[in-house]
């Protein structure tokens, strides 16, 4: 049941108490039960709208960053992770395997803002070796969301 | 000059369109119509299908198949069908891969129905039943089936339909378009008023695999005593989302199926060689995909269905199909007012229930082959409407 109920959240947090229950044919108390553990418990972190920034005033660039680190001793990639995290420019971090260490994804106005805070935050901090920046060209798709305008609707050519 | 209206064969002249065409009419030329009307999924054909349907392409598979089918396709409909409902048909003598469910039916009733014999079709039901029996010089014999009785066909309807020139009973279960299904004890019971006749029964099983009652569908023909007078049709269309690659097929026993190949291979030759090769794919791997699908169209089901019971249109529980079947009778309204008002007004877009035979009057026919935000809003809608009529 709560895997269910995640799944509709995750789709789309406006649910219902009440449409949720309706969907999964359960109680609208027990949903409502069932949402607040996950709060409780940190299954759910939040909810929050998928914007489309770019339609605004077009002031948005968003870049991915590769960065290599020097992990210290006893604290891992912790450290440095919490850090970068820190910064409100920030919108994900994640420690990968592969080539390189942790993906950071960053926004900001132009991509002067990025550069600068590439150059003078993140290049600088003291276990940081090497920064690789990928400037988002155009987003398609985020959180499950299309960004792109929808292919229409092209069934009722024929009503049976 | 030729005068046309002594050309045309009268029999042809007579089938009148189907009501459900008008109300396409008037929606294709509004703006902004939020639509329940379709019958079809608007889940696209499962990428594995599609990707199977390139690689025959590309591997050049562009060749007739044989008349009945592709022997490896049929091999898996025969596996399936035992998996599914637990039906044991020879890929040899027992089944035909048709252009869609639509042809099988056809091409049955064709090989059974001759000119005077008597078919039994209950309705409300989807629309083809009847004109394509009236095209074999048959005559439908119409059991309108009761909301009451959850729109099934009771032994007792069924006994007061039969006469001496009775050859097919349609059984078009799961429903559309009421949602209406069959379980094996009603079956049962329909056994037992057909046992001693000569009846085929025509099974159009082609939502079989979207029932939501909890129990897999049960397919007549699984039933004691019905395998030897039962044609099972059933199709990819509605349950691997592949309407548009017409492709269906009939079960039943050979003595039938062999009159059914003979008009299927003349008509026809042989079904779409592309379609069958990425058929064979949606039996064998595919049933994650359906279960997924069918999950949805639940959610979705209980959505419409709480939808209109909330706004007082009573809707009994659709168990089968994809359509929610409600009554609009407390509007005072028939079917088709309902519907016409309801598209002018609020530019919502659902079906009358008399498309599907007389005794739909009073009901109208909404799809939920939509996302639950697009039903959500159909639902608003059709709310204010109901409150500017009273």
């Amino acid at each position: 049941m709560k895997y269910e109920i995640l799944k509709l959240l995750a789709r789309n947090a406006k649910y219902t108490e009440e449409e949720i229950a309706t969907m999964l044919d359960a109680d609208a108390d027990d949903i409502k039960k069932a949402i607040k553990e996950l709060e409780k418990d940190g299954l759910i972190r939040g909810y929050k709208a998928v914007v489309d920034w770019e339609k605004l005033d077009g002031a948005y660039v968003s870049a991915i960053i590769e960065i290599n680190v020097v992990p210290k001793a006893g604290l891992g990639f912790e450290e440095v992770a919490k850090k970068i995290m820190s910064y409100p420019q920030v919108e994900s971090v994640y420690l990968m395997s592969g080539v390189y260490d942790l993906n950071v994804v960053v926004k900001g106005k132009t991509l002067q803002d990025i550069a600068w805070f590439v150059a003078k935050e993140l290049a600088t901090i003291d276990s940081v070796t090497s920064t690789t920046t990928h400037f988002v060209m155009r987003r398609y798709k985020e959180l499950d969301v299309e960004l792109v305008s929808k292919d229409e609707d092209d069934r009722g050519q024929l009503w049976i | 000059m030729i005068d046309y209206s002594k050309v045309i064969n009268t029999t042809v002249k007579e089938i009148k369109p189907s009501g459900i065409r008008k109300f396409f009419d008037i929606a294709a030329t509004m703006e902004d119509v939020i639509s329940l009307g379709v019958g079809e999924p608007d889940f696209q054909t499962p990428w594995q299908i599609r990707k199977a349907g390139i690689n025959s392409l590309e591997r050049g598979r562009t060749k007739y198949t044989s008349n009945k089918g592709y022997n490896k396709l049929l091999e898996e409909i025969s596996k399936y069908m035992e998996r599914k409902f637990n039906l044991k048909y020879s890929p040899e003598d027992e089944m035909l891969v048709t252009v869609g469910g639509s042809e099988a039916i056809d091409a049955c009733i064709r090989a059974i129905v001759g000119s005077g014999d008597e078919v039994i079709i209950p309705q409300p039901s989807y629309v083809c039943y009847e004109p394509v029996t009236r095209l074999a010089g048959g005559v439908p014999v119409i059991i309108n089936t009761k909301a009451e009785n959850d729109f099934k066909v009771t032994p007792e309807e069924l006994r007061a339909a039969i006469t001496n020139r009775t050859k097919v009973l349609i059984l078009p279960y799961p429903c559309n378009p009421t949602g209406a299904i069959m379980e094996r004890e009603d079956i049962e019971k329909l056994y037992e008023v057909l046992k001693d006749t000569n009846i085929i029964v025509l099974s159009d099983e082609i939502y079989a695999e979207l029932t939501f009652s909890g129990k897999p569908h049960v397919s007549p023909a699984s039933v004691e005593g019905m395998r030897e007078r039962t044609v099972t049709i059933n199709g990819f269309s509605k349950a691997f989302s592949m309407t548009g690659w017409r492709l269906g097929f009939a079960c039943g026993p050979k003595e039938i199926l062999k009159q059914i190949i003979k008009i299927h291979q003349f008509a026809i030759m042989c079904a779409p060689t592309t379609s069958q090769y990425a058929a064979i794919e949606a039996l064998r791997s595919c049933d994650d995909e359906v279960e997924a699908m069918v999950k949805e169209y639940n959610m979705r089901r209980r959505m419409i269905v709480n939808g209109f019971n909330k706004l007082g249109l009573v809707c009994r529980e659709p168990k089968g199909a994809f359509y929610a079947f409600p009554c609009i009778k407390s509007t005072g309204m028939t079917s088709e007012e309902f519907c016409e008002k309801l598209l002018y007004s609020k530019r919502v877009a659902v079906v009358p229930g008399t498309a599907f035979g007389d005794s739909g009057e009073g009901f109208v026919r909404a799809s939920y082959c939509y996302s639950v935000e697009h039903i959500k809003e159909a639902l608003r809608r059709i709310g204010e409407f109901l409150d500017e009529i009273n």
